[in-house]
């Protein structure tokens, strides 16, 4: 019996259910990304500043974010912020600003990088034919450094797109959770429930990363120099 | 993952220390009864994905022996079993949803340890467990010391896990979910999952080929609604209330609706403590 408890995944109520599920996933992990890739871009720019009064805070920030892991930030905003400040966020939303600082900081430093690796003459160059400081970085540096910081921030959201099943514990319900409360309630009466629920959900995580991937793959293929 | 929870662990303490003697604990008062009745509900953890205690049914509505109480106190304290928010909890995160006031009370199967009690307040039981160990009916466990030099599964911040990490010679493989841990068993990571001896009985009634060899590891402990430290007010609410549940034999309808088809012809008192009396 080859597909015998394929049943569970035909059951529209289940269905229904991991989609909502889905639906939080996708959430919490696009509005992220949006937040992570636009403040990331700018705090990026701004880092490439070598002042102390821009590296100090720079590096606090950057590195304190990615010593602790994103499971202890989600803890302290959602059980310690409510705790001590009396900020009770849902945990949804709470998921949201983690994963957006979180982003925000590794692409800061993806921007940094890239930009940060062009060569020299590029500035010098522009400098040279007249162009001002912003038209440098605008029409210079970041087309060529977005190149370079494409699959790496690709990277980053996929990432965060997997990171999300953590937030089981800050009381969100995602697809994972949804799978995993399908496979209990049914597992009387379907001793296959595991796998084909924990099946469906691999081929979902598949059909949201793959497409980032293949865009990635697009835009570098458009973009790299003939 | 084991050093990661450390760190938990760690930056937890250290913020709860800071908290205790610095701040202000903003969930203070929150989940008094009459701020309780003046926000118009009550707000309780339950699991959702043990059945039979705290699961989510086919049609997505939160079901079980817990909720059955739930739905009780709901009823008992705003007249109306609906006006209840579940809040989603997992075994590992049941003190912080009381300690940040996240939610009023936890029904959660939670077993009253020394250790949760310094954190929590517990009220009076209404069910009651041990550790149990279920097996593979091919390398069966029937007493603790079967399992010297083996695997054995637990899933992490339970009872089991806290008992068997004292006991030398044992190579503990931890989960963080049930499910997971379950399937591992299945998948043989292990000769045998310890857990309450309640939930490894129903899962080895639903699950061909395995079997408890052993259930009363440890003391049979109680098993009680927890809120937070300090709140002796909802706390003695709900030991009134048992004692009145007691009266008409409420957790004996909970068990006849909720625990037998899980349980089968198994003596309700085994498992269930009625009116608060352990």
């Amino acid at each position: 019996m080859p597909f015998s408890g394929a049943d569970i995944l035909l059951d529209s109520a289940n269905l229904a259910r991991l989609a909502e599920g889905l639906i939080v996933t996708v959430r919490v992990a696009a509005v992220s990304i949006v937040f992570a890739f636009v403040l990331g871009m700018l705090i990026g720019v701004i880092a490439l500043s070598r002042g102390k009064l821009v590296q100090i805070p720079y590096q606090i920030f950057l590195q304190s974010i990615r010593i602790v892991p994103q499971l202890v930030w989600l803890f302290l905003f959602f059980f310690g912020f409510a705790k001590w400040l009396g900020w009770n966020w849902n945990g949804e939303t709470t998921g949201i600003v983690v994963f957006s600082i979180w982003g925000t900081a590794e692409m800061a430093d993806i921007v940094r990088a890239s930009i940060g690796s062009l060569p020299v003459h590029q500035t010098q160059s522009a400098a040279a034919l007249g162009l001002s400081r912003s038209q440098i970085y605008l029409f210079v540096l970041i087309p060529q450094a977005v190149r370079r910081l494409l699959p790496v921030s690709i990277n980053l959201a996929t990432r965060i797109i997997k990171t999300t099943p953590l937030l089981v514990l800050i009381t969100v319900v995602e697809v994972l959770k949804v799978g995993q409360q399908l496979i209990e309630v049914n597992i009387l009466t379907n001793s296959l429930a595991a796998f084909w629920v924990y099946g469906l959900i691999f081929v979902i995580y598949f059909l949201i990363c793959f497409p980032v991937a293949l865009l990635s793959r697009k835009l570098e293929a458009r973009w790299s120099v003939q | 993952m084991r050093n990661l929870f450390k760190f938990v662990a760690i930056v937890a303490a250290v913020f709860g220390f800071a908290g205790a003697s610095t701040f202000v604990n903003a969930a203070d008062a929150q989940d008094s009864i009459a701020a309780i009745k003046a926000r118009g509900h009550l707000k309780i953890a339950v699991f959702s994905d043990k059945p039979p205690f705290g699961f989510v049914d086919k049609d997505g509505k939160n079901q079980g022996y817990d909720v059955y109480f739930a739905r009780r106190f709901a009823k008992e304290l705003l007249g109306d079993e609906s006006k209840i928010e579940f809040t989603l909890t997992e075994p590992a995160n049941r003190v912080d949803l009381l300690e940040s006031g996240r939610v009023d009370i936890v029904l959660a199967n939670f077993t009253v340890t020394p250790e949760r009690s310094k954190r929590v307040d517990f009220a009076k039981p209404y069910f009651k467990t041990a550790i149990g160990v279920v097996s593979n009916d091919q390398t069966p466990i029937n007493k603790v010391e079967d399992l010297q030099g083996k695997k054995l599964i637990v899933i992490r911040g339970t009872t089991a896990d806290v008992y068997f990490s004292k006991i030398k010679g044992i190579d503990l493989v931890k989960y963080d979910q049930i499910s997971d841990a379950f399937q591992a068993l299945r998948d043989g990571r292990g000769v045998g999952l310890a857990q309450d001896t309640t939930l490894v009985l129903a899962w080895a009634n639903e699950n061909k080929g395995f079997s408890v060899g052993v259930g009363d590891i440890g003391d049979v402990e109680p098993i009680a609604p927890a809120v937070r430290k300090g709140n002796t007010e909802l706390r003695d609410w709900i030991n009134d209330t048992l004692a009145k549940l007691g009266k008409e034999n409420f957790a004996h309808k909970a068990f006849d609706a909720t625990l037998k088809p899980y349980y089968g012809n198994i003596k309700p008192e085994d498992i269930i403590v009625e009116g608060g009396v352990f």
